[in-house]
């Protein structure tokens, strides 16, 4: 093995290792502090090490057994006599640290819910996601949401204070609360395959760690860890199917493509199929008397699309149904909104255009709505309207190949003038 | 573990809603499950009273140390096995008395 291949090996152990490692600790020691460091005490040990003397047989126990060492000492250190105490008590009875590793599978559950606590701001449970089932680094995560290191740190920081002296518990919530905590991870893996896809941000010279691969990895995860869950295959089945047309979404100048102009032999047809597979999975559990949360609408609404085999072959009367179906689960302006680009399609871009102008006000400071308007207006022959509404679009638009396609759409409305 | 659930009131809902009858069920309900530690309903903050013996020069200020909109109106203390209890608690106690409810742990020795 070469310098490099043990690299890309260190990687990969990293990738499947690391979140089981902080959740087994974490499990341990009660302490998510004491866990991330003595994790990555044991990571910098092997990518110091492991380049000379090769990787271990079994590298997640070796792992598991230099952290609960480094977790040991660390609590050793500690002055206080009580927490010393706590530390003898915690490692009496556990003789063999990597004995029933493989019993994991809860404790990783445990520490996604724990970092997506509600009782967190969104911005913190992200974050903490990010760093302790993922295993970015503070400065990783940093970047990819543009706020300093030293802010992110200090971010993670609070957040993890506040699980401890809240006393927020490390465990699967109980049946009851189960729902509503689902969908808050949920919300938040979303939010990080967001910004992945559609990064808000302009500064495309930022180096970020690939965000929406993490949030499906995560999601994948998370799909393992609760497999009879519906909403959590809808969300995995939607990432896979946006994920899926990611190599057609922005042209080789960097201008986002519209789905209609997008070349479809360029999606990825096994993300796709499995996109697919997952949607099926859970209109048979629909159809079995189950209500589909707003992810597996979402997800049957891509994958209308997805199954077309161009534009114009699109169902958008299913679409519309589906957008019906999902206005009573999520009664959000965005949804009103996404939904008038169906009714367009069935109904015509005048009744579409009534109901996105019904939006006015609460949706005013959101690009996607200006530029819904632009489209319905161009379509109507209202160009000068358009070209304000497409000059208000990317006005309060954040992603450059985003701008990039408005800009293009409002040029072309100049030129016909 | 105890929490000390705080009931914020502001200046815009006094006396708007009796909810004596509703937080009366609540506190029963928190005493027959074994959460109940303590619970209190306080007189409005404009009769409260700020004293600094810090310097042993008795200073007594009329009103409360901090003025704002929103004030602390009651609290319950409760006892409950941790943070996901305590958050069930309070939104029960938050429905009860028609009003936030901030949760807080107390630091243990």
């Amino acid at each position: 093995m070469n310098a490099s291949d043990t690299q890309d090996a260190i990687a990969r152990v990293h990738r499947g290792e690391w979140g089981r490692l902080v959740a087994s600790l974490a499990a341990r020691f009660g302490d998510l502090n004491v866990a991330e460091e003595a994790a990555a005490e044991a990571f910098a040990i092997a990518v110091e090490r492991w380049p000379s003397t090769g990787l271990p047989p079994n590298p997640g126990a070796w792992l598991a057994t230099t952290a609960t060492r480094k977790a040991i000492d660390h609590i050793r250190r500690e002055r206080n006599r009580e927490q010393k105490h706590r530390a003898a008590q915690m490692t009496s009875g556990h003789t063999d640290p990597a004995q029933g590793w493989d019993v994991i599978r809860d404790d990783r559950l445990r520490l996604i819910f724990t970092c997506c606590h509600p009782a967190l701001p969104m911005d913190a449970r992200v974050a903490l996601t990010l760093r302790l089932v993922s295993g970015l680094t503070v400065a990783e995560i940093a970047r990819a949401f543009l706020v300093s290191e030293a802010a992110m740190a200090q971010r993670i920081t609070r957040a993890k204070t506040k699980i401890k002296t809240a006393r927020i518990p490390y465990r699967v919530p109980v049946a009851r609360d189960l729902p509503a905590r689902v969908s808050g991870v949920l919300a938040v893996l979303f939010l990080v395959f967001n910004e992945g896809y559609l990064p808000t941000s302009a500064d495309n010279d930022a180096v970020r760690p690939d965000l929406s691969e993490e949030a499906i990895r995560l999601t994948r995860l998370t799909r393992a860890l609760l497999p009879c869950d519906d909403e959590v295959a809808g969300l995995l089945a939607l990432m896979l199917l946006s994920e899926a047309r990611r190599p057609a979404r922005v042209s080789s100048a960097g201008v986002l493509v519209a789905l209609g102009e997008q070349d479809r032999g360029a999606w990825d047809k096994d993300l796709v199929a499995e996109g697919h597979q997952l949607v099926r999975l859970c209109l048979k559990a629909a159809a079995a008397g189950a209500t589909p949360g707003r992810y597996q609408i979402l997800a049957a609404i891509n994958a209308v699309h997805t199954s077309a085999r161009d534009i114009r072959q699109t169902d958008w009367s299913q679409i519309l149904a589906l957008y019906n179906q999902l206005v009573n689960v999520d009664a959000s302006p965005v949804v009103a909104l996404n939904r008038t680009v169906a009714l367009a399609e069935v109904e015509g871009p005048r009744v579409a255009l009534a109901a996105a102008d019904r939006l006015q006000g609460t949706l005013t400071g959101y690009h996607a709505f200006h530029a819904t308007r632009a489209d319905l207006l161009r379509r109507l022959g209202r160009d000068e309207e358009a070209r304000d509404a497409y000059e208000a679009a990317i006005k309060v638009a954040g992603n450059t190949a985003e701008i990039a396609l408005l800009e293009q759409r409002r040029d072309q409305l100049e030129s016909v003038v | 573990m105890e929490f000390l659930l705080s009931v914020i009131d502001d200046q815009n809902s006094v006396g708007k809603e009796d909810t004596r009858k509703s937080v009366d069920v609540f506190n029963e309900q928190l005493q027959a499950d074994g959460y109940w530690v303590f619970a209190g309903g306080l007189a409005l903050p404009e009769v409260a009273t700020v004293v600094d013996d810090r310097h042993g020069e008795m200073l007594v200020t009329d009103g409360p140390f901090v003025e704002s909109k929103e004030y602390l109106a009651g609290f319950w203390v409760v006892e409950a096995a941790g943070f996901d209890v305590a958050l069930r608690l309070a939104a029960a106690g938050s429905r009860a008395c028609a009003r936030r409810v901030e949760i807080r742990p107390f630091v243990l020795e």
